[in-house]
């Protein structure tokens, strides 16, 4: 509790410190106050994970509708870590990749908003209040949100801005009519929180809405895309990284106030898991923007998340305690995994952003030659991201696949196991197509247009390598982990027996040992590979060019032609517009190909609802006409139909 | 005692309407200084004609509302030269006899009220609403910032007519603090009626309305 306490301390004093004015903005308050709160959260975290030293704590003095009530148990303490270990490794980042071209106040201001996200996230996941909780999720919103539109003067990200900020307070509008329905007496400590039978059912979608608003659910995700190619990297990393997970967060919290869950909570969380992974991967790969790419990405891995998440509930709720086990450890861990694979690969692709000055990556290429550890570091993240061993994705997808492959051996839900089998395969295979994709096209091959890239600073590489080999770490020490998360999928499923910890720690310790055989394999090859190639001259050619004289690096597969094959199979459901000019006649001049895929739901709901309003909203336009007289005209009669309304009543 | 109290009341149903009538300012001031007289002399009535602390404070607020007050609009109006409301948004004749309107609407709202007058004359709720209204309509349907400035003052000589319609005793407390609001605008709006003029060339407010956007 001191550690956490401290935590806030600096964060909230790092937050002044950067506000302060003139002279004192070349010191770098903010970062260092971002990296000691982070720190200190850390160690609280990890504390009370290892320890299972859970705290409470009331203030003496109240809030106008509520008390100040904190405190940390294992779930708490899951977030408290990872939010704090991304948080702290994303304040280094930040430091280098803000520089100093930007301007020494405006990377003040940054960290400030910084700095109060940061003890915001935190804040959310200690609450135990709801007034504080909804408190702590919108000053989150607001911080981040001036944290998006840091470079406001581009195009396009102001924005961005609006749309996260729109979609995030209409999933706070949902989270107030759930808070209404759980505090019955108007009493919202969170010990005293409930509701039962059809009223357990609307909060569950009501948090299922406001939560998954954030997280970034299927039909809600719209604001990912946007927003996270829009902010800077070291911000869209802690977002994408952890800021979405306190979605996640809020929805585990939830679950737990309604007590036993009903089995179709459980299949509507599987379904959404499913139409979110297959849809985040797909519109990912029509992506030719990096940072795109990657948020379309965050939408597939929380698709994933709550595949675990789903067949955790149904299990708790069909009394089938070992694949809720294995359900919510597979979720939990993947939320741990998610969130630090793709900060990572925030990071790398931010990294490549800064040395080359584009996102696109079609302007990219060749990278790897100019900046191997960004390039090392972002091949790590892409290999654990597509699920492979002995990285630290696939120890949480086999855990998923493993709870689905239960239901299907205990006969119970057989649909949801089979959904969720054939919709992780589906998208691990799309995963992998992706990522060979923007690695390939970004780091392999030759550089497509003159760019003069470096490899980055120190302050931007270590923290891509601390996480790069978090992600080996945690695939080697897969029972550790589980371990970890256990205490966390214990609170998760109330009353039911929890399958043996033993038959978990087992079938991760297989996967452990299958991932350090490997990566022992790995290691031998390339031993072996130094051993051969010692004292012979290694030369360099060009690769196989078809009997191509005068071969350039326009002629490389784009990021476009690549995912053709694929992208073409699902024109329907993406829906890319390709405008092309092909080559005319012997001798063709010139030709173009330029294709666009927007996205489905904001083409065709959001942005037709939105038409509508703003429609609605024009005719209001008549009443106000910038005179005061009329608006003076307004309150008088309004005044009077009040006076006459009160008389006539 | 009860006849002079309603030829006091008639005397602000008149003035409310040459208020309404008139176009040049300059009457439009003097009546509303004349307005403050009268409801000082209501506010003091109740009190007897034997000195006291309420007539300190009721002589100072009517002093300020019935010399300073106006004196700072009539400054205004000199230095930026405006003697006349010109084109206003509804004619004289139009305001007149919209005027007899609101004054029908004054008494038909006011009599379900039942306010208690405290022991004043029963025409005094719907006078106070009648000149209130009369000041909103001067705010809406004038065009020049003076005539608005106006209107406030005659708003809040309404109000203090409330003021004695309710707190008998004590009515020059309520007043301090409306009093205070009401001097410090017209304060402001002075000056800024100054400088608009100077730096657009006229004080039509419907025009400030080009700053818009």
């Amino acid at each position: 509790m001191t550690a956490m306490m401290l935590s806030l301390l600096f964060f909230g004093a790092g937050a002044l410190a950067a506000a302060l004015p003139g002279r004192f903005r070349r010191f770098p308050a903010g970062p260092l106050a971002a990296v000691l709160g982070s720190a200190a959260g850390l160690f609280s975290g990890l504390a009370c994970l290892l320890s299972g030293d859970a705290w409470d704590f009331t203030a003496a003095w109240r809030l106008p509708l509520g008390y100040v009530h904190v405190g940390e148990d294992a779930l708490s303490a899951l977030f408290v870590a990872l939010i704090s270990l991304v948080g702290l490794l994303a304040a280094v980042y930040g430091h280098g990749y803000l520089g100093r071209d930007k301007g020494d106040g405006k990377k003040a201001t940054s960290f400030c908003w910084f700095n109060i996200l940061m003890a915001s996230m935190l804040l959310v996941c200690l609450a135990r209040d709801g007034f504080l909780f909804l408190v702590a999720w919108e000053i989150m919103a607001l911080s981040s949100f001036f944290l998006v539109v840091f470079d406001h003067e581009k195009p396009g990200v102001l924005r961005a801005g609006w749309i996260y900020l729109v979609a995030t307070h209409l999933g706070t509008a949902l989270l107030l009519v759930m808070f209404l329905l759980l505090g019955r007496g108007g009493d919202l400590d969170f010990s005293r929180l409930g509701a039962s039978g059809a009223t357990a059912s609307v909060v569950f979608l009501a948090a299922l809405v406001g939560f998954g608003t954030k997280a970034g659910f299927a039909p809600f995700h719209v604001w990912l895309p946007e927003a996270h190619p829009a902010a800077p990297s070291h911000v869209s990393a802690l977002m994408s990284g952890v800021m979405i997970k306190t979605g996640i967060y809020g929805l585990l919290r939830a679950l737990s106030f309604l007590g036993a869950p009903e089995p179709w909570w459980g299949w509507v969380l599987v379904g959404i898991g499913v139409a979110s992974g297959v849809y985040g991967v797909l519109f990912a790969l029509a992506q030719h923007d990096l940072k795109r790419l990657l948020a379309y990405h965050s939408v597939e891995n929380i698709g994933i998340i709550a595949l675990g998440l789903g067949l955790g509930v149904l299990g708790s709720a069909t009394g089938h305690p070992v694949v809720a086990a294995l359900g919510f450890c597979g979720g939990l861990l993947h939320v741990v995994n998610h969130g630090i694979f793709k900060s990572l690969l925030f990071m790398g692709a931010g990294s490549a952003l800064h040395a080359t000055g584009t996102r696109e990556m079609d302007r990219m290429g060749g990278l790897m030659k100019h900046m191997p550890v960004t390039g090392a570091a972002f091949l790590v993240g892409a290999a654990a991201i597509c699920a492979l061993p002995p990285l630290n994705g696939f120890v949480s997808e086999f855990l998923v696949y493993a709870a689905a492959f239960t239901c299907l051996s205990a006969r119970a839900s057989v649909w949801s196991g089979l959904a969720v089998i054939a919709g992780l395969a589906l998208i691990g295979g799309l995963a992998a197509a992706c990522f060979t994709k923007a690695f390939g096209v970004v780091f392999l091959g030759e550089p497509r247009t003159k760019l003069t890239a470096c490899e980055s600073p120190r302050s931007m590489t270590w923290p891509m390598a601390a996480l790069a080999l978090l992600c080996l770490a945690i695939g080697l020490s897969a029972p550790f982990m589980a371990g970890l998360v256990m205490p966390a999928a214990k609170l998760l499923a109330p009353g039911a027996a929890f399958a043996s910890p033993v038959a978990i720690a087992e079938m991760t310790a297989g996967v452990s040992l299958a991932a350090a055989l490997l990566a022992g394999l790995v290691l031998l090859f390339a031993l072996l590979r130094k051993r051969l190639l010692r004292g012979r001259t290694v030369r360099s050619s060009l690769t196989w060019d078809c009997g191509y004289a005068a071969p350039s690096a326009r002629m490389q597969y784009t990021a476009s032609s690549y995912a053709m094959p694929v992208v073409g199979m699902f024109r329907l459901l993406l829906g890319t517009r390709v405008h092309a000019d092909p080559p005319e006649g012997l001798f063709p001049k010139g030709a173009s190909l330029e294709s666009h895929t927007e996205d489905l739901m904001m083409r065709r709901i959001y942005g037709p609802v939105a038409g509508v309003l703003s429609g609605l909203a024009d005719r209001f336009r008549l009443l106000q006409q910038g005179r005061t007289h009329l608006y003076i005209l307004y309150i008088v009669l309004a005044i009077l139909f009040l006076f006459l309304w009160n008389l006539a009543g | 005692m009860q006849s002079f109290l309603d030829i006091l009341m008639i005397l602000l149903v008149l003035l409310n309407f040459r208020l309404l009538g008139a176009s040049q300012l300059g009457t439009c001031v003097h009546s509303v200084a004349f307005q403050a007289v009268i409801i000082g002399l209501l506010a003091l009535l109740p009190h007897g004609l034997a000195p006291s602390w309420t007539w300190l404070m009721v002589g100072a607020v009517t002093l300020v509302k019935a010399v300073v007050l106006p004196g700072l609009v009539r400054r205004a109006m000199r230095e930026t030269g405006v003697m006349q409301e010109l084109e206003p948004f509804l004619g004289y004749t139009v305001s007149v006899i919209l005027g007899v309107g609101l004054l029908a609407a004054s008494f038909l709202v006011a009599r379900p009220l039942r306010v208690p007058a405290g022991g004043m004359t029963q025409v005094l709720v719907p006078v106070t609403i009648f000149t209130m209204l009369t000041g909103l309509y001067l705010i809406i349907a004038r065009r020049k910032a003076i005539t608005q400035v106006l209107g406030f003052l005659v708003m809040e000589n309404s109000i203090y007519l409330f003021g004695v319609a309710f707190a008998v005793e004590e009515s020059w407390l309520v007043q301090a603090g409306v009093l205070l609001d009401v001097f410090a605008a017209v304060f402001v709006m002075g000056i800024m009626i100054y400088h608009i003029n100077r730096e657009f060339d006229n004080i039509d407010t419907d025009r400030l309305s080009d700053l818009k956007d």
